[in-house]
């Protein structure tokens, strides 16, 4: 056994030892995220197989509690998240191609488009806590139809919580992933945590993608 | 040594090479980008609270079948699944199996029994 094996990462700082190759060590590190996603996918699908049925059973309460939603706001926010999805793909490029600075600034827009995303958050929730429209025995609303119009808000909170709960969790995973970058960490051989912080912001960004039509838009 | 190719990651052809990993140009990320936010509007277009257009469960479906289009091309080409290893779209797609199973047997359950006999 010699080092002869570990080929052209040999001495790159960042090889573990338990790895041959940093090849071996980045697509190990990939599988490891991927498998993480397997388990955020069936986390958010227990909500919309939830979400589904009882859609299904009352179908005019949901339709009732969607009206209380403003679909330009989630309009928006989905455009603000396709757009970070885009920069954040475009700094993984950078990483990719040695050139951290542009990587670093494209990370920062990133960012931005979160905070964006969760301002609008704030206005929509505090929108609603004011009309009385909160989750499960909190509810406080007197004007609706439905008598099991708490359920829908339950739902909302839930879903859109866990959701916006990760977009501050990936936030703070771009954040140090520029941290690293403005460090030195990564280079085009060497790139795994941002490819990481990359696939979970997409992922983010996928379960918005039916989250929208399904509370603004469907009902 | 003659284990040079005993772990599977090992081989070159995953990724294009040692340390060659596939690079998407930014052109085409900015493509996807383009369709992503003409099929939102395409979304909002249709959707029955924007259009009038109440088409109960066929709205549903239209609005379902986009973001499924979206999620696809966020999958294989932001998330690279289209140039990845393949286990790893056997893994997102075994989270889909399970979640399909999932939502089978709770609907097949409401739909044979709640349904029926009209009691939750």
């Amino acid at each position: 056994m010699s080092t002869a094996n570990h080929g052209a990462g040999a001495h790159h700082p960042h090889l573990a030892h338990h790895f041959r190759t940093l090849d071996q060590q980045f697509e190990a590190g990939k599988l490891g995220v991927w498998l993480f996603l397997a388990t955020e996918i069936l986390m958010f699908g227990g909500l919309f197989v939830g979400y589904l049925i009882f859609h299904n059973l009352y179908p005019e309460m949901f339709a009732e509690g969607a009206k209380y939603l403003d679909w330009k706001m989630g309009a928006f926010n989905t455009i603000v998240l396709l757009v970070s999805s885009f920069t954040m793909a475009i700094s993984i490029q950078y990483a990719q191609t040695n050139q951290p600075k542009k990587s670093f600034n494209m990370m920062a827009v990133t960012i931005f488009c979160g905070f964006i995303f969760m301002v609008v958050k704030y206005f929509e929730y505090t929108h609603k806590f004011h009309l009385g429209l909160k989750p499960g025995d909190l509810f406080a609303f007197d004007g609706g139809q439905a008598s099991n119009l708490a359920l829908y808000f339950s739902f909302y909170f839930l879903m859109t919580g866990l959701h916006g709960s990760h977009v501050l969790v990936g936030m703070g995973l771009i954040g140090w992933s520029m941290y690293r970058t403005k460090r030195g960490d990564f280079d085009s051989q060497h790139y795994t945590f941002v490819e990481g912080t990359g696939l979970f912001w997409h992922l983010v960004d996928l379960i918005w993608i039916f989250l929208f039509p399904l509370l603004y838009l469907v009902g | 040594m003659a284990n040079q190719s005993q772990f599977p990651t090992d081989k070159a052809d995953h990724s294009g090479g040692s340390g060659h990993h596939h690079i998407t140009p930014i052109s085409t990320y900015r493509n996807i980008l383009i369709i992503l936010l003409i099929l939102t509007v395409a979304t909002v277009a249709f959707a029955p609270p924007v259009s009038g257009l109440h088409l109960g469960f066929f709205s549903t479906i239209i609005a379902f079948a986009i973001a499924s289009v979206k999620a696809g091309l966020v999958l294989a080409i932001f998330m690279g699944l289209k140039y990845d290893n393949r286990l790893n779209l056997g893994i997102f797609i075994t989270a889909i199996f399970l979640l399909f199973t999932l939502l089978f047997f709770c609907s097949s359950d409401i739909w044979t029994r709640v349904l029926e006999t009209s009691t939750l």
